[in-house]
């Protein structure tokens, strides 16, 4: 009989913490395929973040770090300029990369840091229930935004992709999400572009993937889907921001 | 050469060849020997954006088996003192360089060492130590930043070298070929990739189940107590026939020293006892000390730190006075020795 | 070396070489292989700030590096002359850029020297090294080391390439000596 489904040997077997209908189950995933499908298990180290992803140190079997809030990528520049020959890869939330992170998020791209980062935008902090994010969605309710974010006085929402396509580190820049398996499927070719680029030696890649968070949404995961599809693609549009592989036209 | 050059040179030396760094006054000098020499000898001197960037980079190149450092001045160990907890609650090696400067806030940019207490009790958040290095000379600048590396690595642990803006600044002859390295542990928790030779390792300081969390303290305080056991030193100077101990570390006991000499002279038995670990402590060396001691000074260039931990060690059997000067003023030689000719007096001796 | 412990302080503007003229006497304290120090006041300004250093040279070992009482104070303008000059200890030497101080100690118990080194540097094409002429007056005032012998410690820093600072660093030196 042939096997025509299971789980890629880079993902850990084990039980993950996550909620039901979380969408980072879907993402470990991906990022295990890609590490399966480029055979590169051996030799990757991953850096998990603080946020609800905190465990993915967990999840994975290749080397892992915990970072502390934010530090990812400074943790993997220390990695990977240490060991050029590795695949070192960051995993990090919106509050992890965008909030407390973003000088060492910026500066490990402007560098150009030859690593791959996957970034995961849900709106919200999960892990410590719910509070405004950078990238919560104006007039979105948190529970430190009760009368949903104003940003007169919570300030705006931050687009990654867009502000780092700006800077020249960086090889590839690209936001998807996990909403629809199409979209899933579009997910895992840019993850793997992402991963493929650090061996080709690029530069910074940055996979921004628009998540759900049924939990503190309050949402079904169905709803969820349905929540992100209808509110965050609007502000947060899909699609190439950077690739240095691409003719200019076709990214935004 | 000065003495931060001279850290710098023994940090290579040591096979460190990876530098964090951000520029910061009296530590520059650092970075800028680290960015000349690096590229030459085939390593990185890489200026981070920040100081805390700097420290989690160097968290990421140890966890991945290699020496490297960082190093700072007072506002900006502050900001390391994020990654230095983790350095520890992970079980890293690594060191950390911290040149003095007066503080709080921004405080000024002359040598001091009111960074004691902070470099000694809390350098980080949670149940911790460091081995805590404080070199008087330049010779020693150099000598103690090599035995820091091997330290380090034999014990897990992050290594303070604890200077100052003086010894940073200063010039003195400097002989690079005196320290024996030690043996040193394999680094088989080394996140460098499995290679499909072991289980994936991970570098983690988050244990969330109480117990669990508390027996990785006891096994890291087990270490600690190796560490007390085997690791302290201190130099004793002229303190056999003393009445009273001058206790002082780094350039204090280098003014501490021509003190004693001039109090001699003045019919005053001074000895100075000078620690060179700052944690662990010479409590046994003072204690000892005590047997025969009238009295004690701490003499340091803040309001008075390391005074605590000599009024302890010597288990209050005898008076422990103070002398300092802070905010960036370093102690006058006869300002000390008068203050040593004033105590015997007091003392009746 | 003449036997003893020479506590050094030069003192002027930054820019004026204090720092350079203190590393060559320390240099060549080491390398005649007595125990050096030498450490610079730093400030936050790199040019035209007060800058000064105290350098210690001692056939013994060196306790405090700093010269707060010097025996010899090599002051280069009227700001560091105000500051130091009291501070000289009874007995100790005193030069001075009499080019850039118009004032003379009134202390007794002091030997003073004073030589325009700022206007001998720039009479004589040798800009920025009026900090090397004094030196030359220091070692023969106070004979502290052998003339040749520091003149060879003096320019065996500077490289090949840079043949002319042998040549103005030279006669600066004798200048400064023989003035």
């Amino acid at each position: 009989m042939a096997v025509v489904f299971e789980r890629p040997h880079a993902l850990a077997d084990t039980l993950m913490h996550y909620c039901p209908g979380c969408t980072h189950g879907i993402v470990h995933r991906l990022v295990a395929e890609a590490i399966d499908e480029l055979g590169v298990e051996d030799k990757t180290v991953g850096i998990a973040p603080v946020g609800c992803a905190v465990f993915a140190y967990n999840y994975f079997n290749c080397d892992m770090i915990e970072a502390a809030h934010g530090r990812a990528p400074a943790v993997a520049t220390g990695v990977k300029r240490t060991h050029p020959e590795l695949v070192v890869f960051t995993y990090q939330g919106d509050g992890d990369l965008a909030a407390i992170g973003t000088a060492e998020t910026v500066h490990a791209a402007t560098r150009g840091e030859n690593i791959t980062v996957v970034f995961i935008n849900n709106c919200i902090y999960g892990m410590t229930g719910g509070q405004m994010a950078p990238t919560t969605l104006p007039g979105q309710v948190t529970a430190t935004t009760p009368y949903g974010r104003t940003p007169k006085i919570q300030g705006n929402p931050v687009r990654v992709c867009e502000m780092l396509s700006t800077l020249d580190g960086v090889a590839y820049a690209a936001r998807v999400s996990v909403d629809t398996p199409a979209n899933v499927r579009n997910a895992k070719k840019a993850i793997l572009k992402g991963f493929k680029n650090q061996l080709d030696c690029k530069g910074f890649s940055i996979i921004e993937v628009l998540s759900t968070c049924p939990t503190n949404w309050g949402l079904s995961p169905k709803d969820a889907l349905s929540w992100l599809r209808e509110n965050m693609i609007p502000y947060y549009p899909l699609g190439t921001y950077k690739d240095v592989d691409a003719p200019k036209e076709e990214t935004k | 050469m000065k003495g931060n050059e001279a850290i710098a040179e023994a940090a290579i030396n040591a096979g460190c060849l990876y530098y964090f760094g951000y520029p910061i006054t009296p530590q520059t000098e650092i970075s800028e020997y680290m960015a000349k020499r690096m590229p030459k000898v085939g390593g990185l001197c890489l200026q981070a954006e920040s100081e805390i960037a700097a420290v989690n980079m160097l968290l990421g190149a140890s966890a991945s088996g290699t020496r490297a450092m960082t190093s700072s001045s007072s506002p900006g160990i502050s900001l390391k003192s994020e990654g230095i907890s983790y350095l520890v609650g992970s079980d890293l090696p690594a060191v950390v360089v911290n040149v003095q400067r007066g503080g709080p806030g921004l405080g000024g940019i002359q040598p001091s060492q009111a960074d004691y207490y902070q470099a000694t009790k809390a350098y980080g958040h949670g149940d911790m130590h460091l081995i805590v290095l404080a070199p008087s000379t330049v010779q020693e600048m150099a000598t103690l930043t090599g035995e820091a590396f091997d330290l380090a690595d034999i014990y897990r642990t992050p290594v303070i070298i604890l200077a100052d803006g003086a010894i940073g600044q200063m010039m003195e002859p400097v002989d690079f070929s005196t320290r024996k390295p030690r043996e040193l542990p394999e680094k088989t928790w080394a996140t460098c990739g499995h290679r499909g030779a072991r289980k994936h390792n991970i570098v983690n300081s988050l244990l969330m189940e109480p117990e669990e969390l508390e027996r990785s303290i006891r096994d890291r305080f087990e270490r600690y107590r190796k560490i007390e056991e085997n690791e302290v030193m201190c130099e004793k100077y002229m303190t056999d026939d003393a009445d009273i101990v001058v206790v002082a570390f780094g350039i204090a006991a280098r003014i501490a020293k021509t003190a004693a000499q001039i109090a001699r002279s003045r019919g005053v038995k001074a000895g100075v006892l000078r620690p060179i670990t700052l944690w662990p402590f010479p409590n046994k060396e003072i204690s000892a000390l005590a047997d025969t001691a009238k009295a004690f000074l701490s003499v340091e260039l803040s309001m008075g730190q390391m005074v605590t931990d000599v009024k302890l060690a010597c288990e209050c059997r005898r008076p422990v006075d103070f002398f300092g000067r802070t905010g960036g003023v370093i102690p006058a030689p006869a300002d000390v020795a008068e203050k040593l000719c004033a105590m015997a007096r007091e003392l009746s001796i | 070396m003449k036997q003893g412990t020479y506590n050094i302080l030069i003192a002027g503007f930054g820019g004026q070489g204090v720092l350079f003229a203190g590393k060559a006497l320390a240099k060549m304290g080491m390398h005649e292989g007595l125990h050096v120090t030498w450490l610079p006041s730093y400030g936050p300004e790199m040019r035209g700030g007060a800058a000064n250093c105290s350098v210690i040279i001692s056939d013994e070992e060196i306790g405090s590096p700093l010269v707060p009482d010097p025996d010899i104070l090599i002051a280069l303008n009227i700001p560091s002359f105000d500051k130091f000059e009291p501070h000289i200890k009874p007995g100790g030497m005193l030069f001075a850029d009499s080019a850039m101080i118009d004032r003379k100690t009134a202390r007794t118990d002091i030997e003073a020297h004073y030589i325009p080194a700022s206007s001998l540097a720039s009479d004589n094409g040798l800009s920025g090294l009026a900090n090397v002429i004094m030196l030359g007056h220091v070692i023969k005032k106070t004979g502290i080391f052998d003339y040749d012998a520091f003149l060879k410690d003096l320019v065996s820093g500077i490289p090949a390439s840079r043949s002319a600072l042998v040549e103005g660093n030279t006669k600066a030196l004798r200048l400064g000596f023989e003035y």
